[in-house]
């Protein structure tokens, strides 16, 4: 993809709305397209997490394994983005990621993001308050979830 | 910036002097959604016509010897010459319910409440947020829609479920996904490895779209907690809570506000409800008793 194209791309994918161009600019500096074939692994659960993505094209499975079972935990698809704990390196992948469909996504290096991030501390508050909206909503999809609103007889109490 | 309208369409309304009257209808179909929710479809026996209804009201249907349950009536609303419900089975009346045989009979009555402010709606981007069984009482408004297709903007449902063996509807909602202007997302809370869909609480599809809040009418319809959830994700979004209508749900007895069973503050949830702005429910959301 062109420098222009990139910078394009950016721009319309919805973690980065009303980001500064500056900040696009820096990103897409950092950013390599990636794909991934239908049923690929992007990474396993104990994974050292190193990239984040964002998604444009695909759709993503987040999982876990429980009690022999494999269970979704969400399904991303194009405008979401994937390894949000690649910036609190070194950690490791509490999930993994398996492809649903053939995946098109921009990679960066957690790494290298988390050094953009101190040297440049507006851009690293502007995308920390990114990454802290993609925790906080999945914190509260996941509350939600654990509510089990649709169990016959209402939301379990206890 | 006053309410839509949710009274019914002038001439729709059941007379008082019919409100406590039982009219047997034969059951004509049967037809299993999932693994505890059935859809019945009733006819007129005895030469006695069926009342019309609007989109969002409900009757109350007696199980003869068993008891009198309020369900929402699921059908075309267009299709006079057939009542349609969908009916969870959780408890004992509801079981005899959704094991009716076809030409068995059923007492009818009403239709009782208000419903779908769908002519306000006109014009504009219709958002139908469903779930669980909460897409029965929404599919009227759906099917008048799409009947009248030319009158609204977009049409967007957004629905959720435990899990995809509990979605009611499918073949519907997979055809609906082809017609043009509209967008249908679904999400189930639990996903097994095949599930191809999205997972997650039914909020978490708001992302995908794109809202004209100004132009936008929606229609809510699902447990309390996530009705609650979902206005707040449209009033951030900008959404007046004059253009957000739910469906509320109490333990409806008469039908006409003369019992009391389902009172909430000022309201009668049969006879002033159950579907309300969500302006006027707002105080009155999570208080399950006075």
């Amino acid at each position: 993809m062109d420098p222009k194209r990139l910078v394009e791309v950016l721009k319309a994918h919805p973690f980065l709305e009303d980001f500064r161009p500056e900040h696009i600019e820096k990103l897409a500096g950092m950013a390599s397209q990636v794909s991934f074939e239908a049923d690929q692994t992007v990474f396993r659960e104990g994974d050292e997490s190193s990239f984040f993505y964002l998604l444009l094209d695909g759709k993503v499975a987040l999982e876990t394994r429980a009690a022999g079972r494999t269970l979704r935990i969400q399904t991303l698809q194009a405008g979401d983005e994937l390894g949000w704990s690649s910036v609190l390196h070194p950690v490791r992948k509490q999930f993994q990621a398996r492809t649903l469909e053939p995946v098109k996504a921009l990679a960066f290096d957690g790494a290298r993001m988390l050094e953009a991030c101190e040297s440049d501390c507006s851009f690293g508050y502007a995308l920390m308050r990114r990454m802290l909206g993609i925790v906080a909503e999945r914190l509260q999809a996941t509350r939600m979830q654990l509510l089990d609103v649709y169990r016959p007889g209402g939301p379990r109490a206890s | 910036m006053t309410p839509a309208t949710t009274a019914v369409p002038a001439g729709m309304a059941l007379p008082a002097s019919r409100a406590m009257e039982t009219v047997p209808a034969r059951v004509a179909k049967v037809e299993k959604e999932t693994h505890d929710t059935f859809t019945l479809q009733l006819e007129a026996m005895n030469g006695r016509a069926l009342a019309r209804f609007a989109p969002g009201q409900f009757s109350m249907l007696y199980v003869f010897g068993v008891g009198e349950l309020p369900i929402s009536i699921s059908g075309d609303p267009e299709r006079p010459d057939r009542l349609t419900y969908t009916v969870r089975s959780v408890g004992q009346a509801t079981y005899a319910l959704v094991t009716r045989k076809p030409e068995e009979a059923i007492g009818v009555r009403g239709p009782f409440g208000t419903s779908w402010p769908l002519t306000s709606a006109r014009g504009k981007d219709v958002v139908i947020i469903a779930g669980g069984i909460g897409l029965a009482p929404l599919r009227p408004a759906i099917y008048s829609i799409l009947r009248h297709r030319g009158d609204y903007n977009r049409l967007i449902l957004l629905y959720g479920a435990r899990s995809p063996r509990d979605m009611l509807y499918k073949k519907e909602l997979a055809a609906w996904s082809y017609l043009p202007d509209t967008q249908i997302l679904q999400t189930v809370d639990y996903g097994g490895v095949s599930w191809r869909g999205h997972v997650g609480v039914v909020t978490t599809l708001f992302r995908y779209l794109r809202l004209q809040p100004r132009q936008t009418s929606a229609f809510i319809c699902g447990p309390e907690i996530m009705m609650r959830y979902v206005v707040r994700e449209l009033e951030t979004r900008g959404v007046a809570d004059t253009d957000i209508h739910i469906s509320m749900e109490r333990n409806m007895k008469c039908g006409v506000g003369f019992c009391g069973h389902c009172q909430l503050g000022p309201h009668f949830i049969c006879k002033d409800g159950p579907i309300f702005p969500f302006r006027e429910m707002r105080p009155w959301m999570d208080k399950y008793e006075l």
